[in-house]
């Protein structure tokens, strides 16, 4: 057999495939993107055996319907992640965290994900993909990355460059837990708002809104006073910083989002509580709790400790 | 040196050059801009420079506020570091198909469309900075008799080429995108190109850039 792919009998909802971004482009208004959730973007690489952090295919409530064509592959999953794979002769029941081997007609059917929003699947080798600007992640609303920035669609083809020589079985013990805190640092413009309003910001919880994808989250609850002005000059956004829009409710930027905006900043996500944030799904509340600098720091340390020891123990 | 860094969340330093739009204070970002990127820094992911601020982002894994805002402090621009500024010329038709809000601009601004026009392409502009979508440029200043607030519900969809007037600026909106701009014409020519692996935009912050008026008949045969 000299082909090997999956053909795609069903994409799912915002399958595309993402690595770990691209950088020193902001200034001219390309974002970041890559995988939403970093630390299962790392563990479904290491799940599969590869040495490096190849694409893998990041998916959005409902995930992909796969059917496999080709020499036997390694793939795993990650997140909180129902799937099936059907085999000739037998039905397996998915787990996360663990490496399966598919053979040629086997299917793969990504069901949900079950109280998050993304998952990941990595396969031992690399997808045959076209990178721009050094990485592969799609960028939907931009059109850039890989399969011309768009997601993926039903009935096409997925194909694969390389497949790891040996196939390692692997398996992690690992849930993924929820989180109702989010930890933030003040924003620049903290001081645009009300007591009042600062102290809603704070204490009061918000719901995540519908309206959220990978540009950014928007938040609805009670709403925050801006007693300065509803914008700002436009100036740059860095992924995680919570702006609020003129109608006094909250929006936090995330990975895809415009690389500059004009309203202001009444806070920033620290580096340590973004794979949980992307995680919230619609409905779900939130608490903002505040963190100065050191400390989030600090958190951020743990948080890489803690990725790094998970992936040790692969 | 930068006097004002302050941290952008944990991993971001912001560094505010006052409150002023204006030429002066955009260089002075932009010459820090050109500057910094050019030392390619351990640990810098990106550096946003807009009207008065300059946002540089970092890895926290691979260095943290204190250190990177030592590095930048030390940073000195001198007098012989000029900003090279390109000239640009954009081709613009304006006809009623491609001028959405030329009738808009009419009633707020209080002055015929040809006049509107004649104030546009006599002016050459400044390019602040480039973003929010992809190649973006926001170009200033218009003339004072154009400045107008931008749509109160913006579109869901603005052509791809269209040239639009907010306050005291003019952008072109690189691809179609979402936006509340007053559009009053449309260029044929390519602003941003994603094929290029290097520069993809034709216009950086710093580059002059005059717009040309031209005819349907010319807007058409643009590419042949």
């Amino acid at each position: 057999m000299n082909k090997n792919y999956f053909e795609i009998i069903r994409a799912g909802i915002n399958s595309t495939f993402q690595d770990l971004g691209r950088n020193h482009l902001y200034h001219i208004g390309i974002p970041f993107s890559g995988a939403m959730d970093n630390r299962n973007y790392l563990l479904a690489n290491k799940l599969t055996g590869n040495n490096h952090n190849h694409p893998v295919i990041e998916f959005a409530y409902q995930g992909p319907h796969l059917k496999y064509h080709g020499n036997p592959i390694n793939i795993a999953i990650t997140g909180d992640v129902s799937f099936e794979i059907k085999k000739s002769d037998n039905l397996i029941d998915g787990k996360c965290y663990q490496s399966f081997i598919l053979e040629n007609n086997d299917e793969l059917d990504i069901i949900s994900t079950n109280k998050s929003v993304y998952g990941y699947l990595a396969i031992s080798g690399m997808f045959d993909l076209k990178f721009q600007w050094s990485s592969c992640s799609i960028n939907t609303k931009a059109n850039i990355g890989s399969n011309n920035g768009k997601k993926l669609s039903d009935n096409q083809e997925i194909n694969i460059k390389e497949i790891n020589q040996s196939l390692v079985k692997t398996k992690l013990n690992y849930v993924n837990t929820k989180i109702e805190n989010i930890r933030v640092i003040k924003g620049t413009n903290f001081d645009y708002f009300s007591e009042e309003g600062k102290k809603i910001f704070f204490k009061n919880k918000f719901k995540v809104s519908k309206l959220s994808d990978r540009m950014g989250m928007r938040l609805e609850g009670k709403k925050i006073e801006n007693i300065v002005e509803p914008n700002i000059r436009s100036e740059g956004l860095i992924k995680g910083v919570i702006q609020l829009t003129a109608d006094g409710f909250p929006i936090i930027m995330l990975s895809d989002h415009g690389t500059i905006g004009g309203y202001p900043k009444i806070g920033v996500v620290i580096s340590a509580d973004y794979d949980k944030l992307v995680q919230l799904t619609p409905g779900s509340s939130v608490k903002f709790q505040e963190v100065d600098l050191n400390s989030a720091e600090t958190l951020f340390k743990l948080y890489d400790l803690e990725t790094q020891n998970l992936i040790s123990q692969i | 040196m930068i006097k004002n860094i302050s941290n952008l969340g944990d991993a971001a330093l912001y560094c505010d050059f006052g409150k002023e739009v204006n030429k002066e204070t955009n260089t002075q970002v932009i010459k820090y801009f050109k500057t910094i990127k050019k030392k390619n820094i351990l640990g810098v992911n990106n550096i946003t420079p807009s009207y008065n601020k300059l946002i540089i982002s970092f890895d926290l894994k691979k260095i943290n506020f204190n250190k990177l805002k030592k590095i930048i402090d030390n940073i000195e621009i001198t007098k012989s570091d000029n900003i090279q500024n390109k000239k640009f010329e954009i081709p613009v038709c304006c006809e009623k198909e491609f001028s959405l809000d030329i009738e808009r601009l009419e009633e707020i601004l209080n002055i015929k469309k040809e006049k509107i026009y004649e104030n546009f392409f006599e002016k050459e502009f400044f390019c602040y900075m480039t973003g929010f979508i992809a190649g973006m440029p926001f170009l200033g200043d218009l003339d004072e008799s154009l400045r107008a607030k931008r749509l109160d519900t913006p579109r869901v969809k603005v052509p791809k080429g269209s040239i639009g007037l907010t306050e005291q600026f003019a952008n072109i909106y690189t691809f179609e995108s979402p936006g509340g701009w007053n559009i009053i014409g449309n260029t044929p020519l390519n602003i941003f190109d994603n094929s290029k692996e290097k520069e993809p935009n034709l216009i950086n912050p710093g580059d002059l850039v005059t717009f040309k008026r031209i005819t349907k008949e010319n807007y058409q045969n643009y590419h042949e």
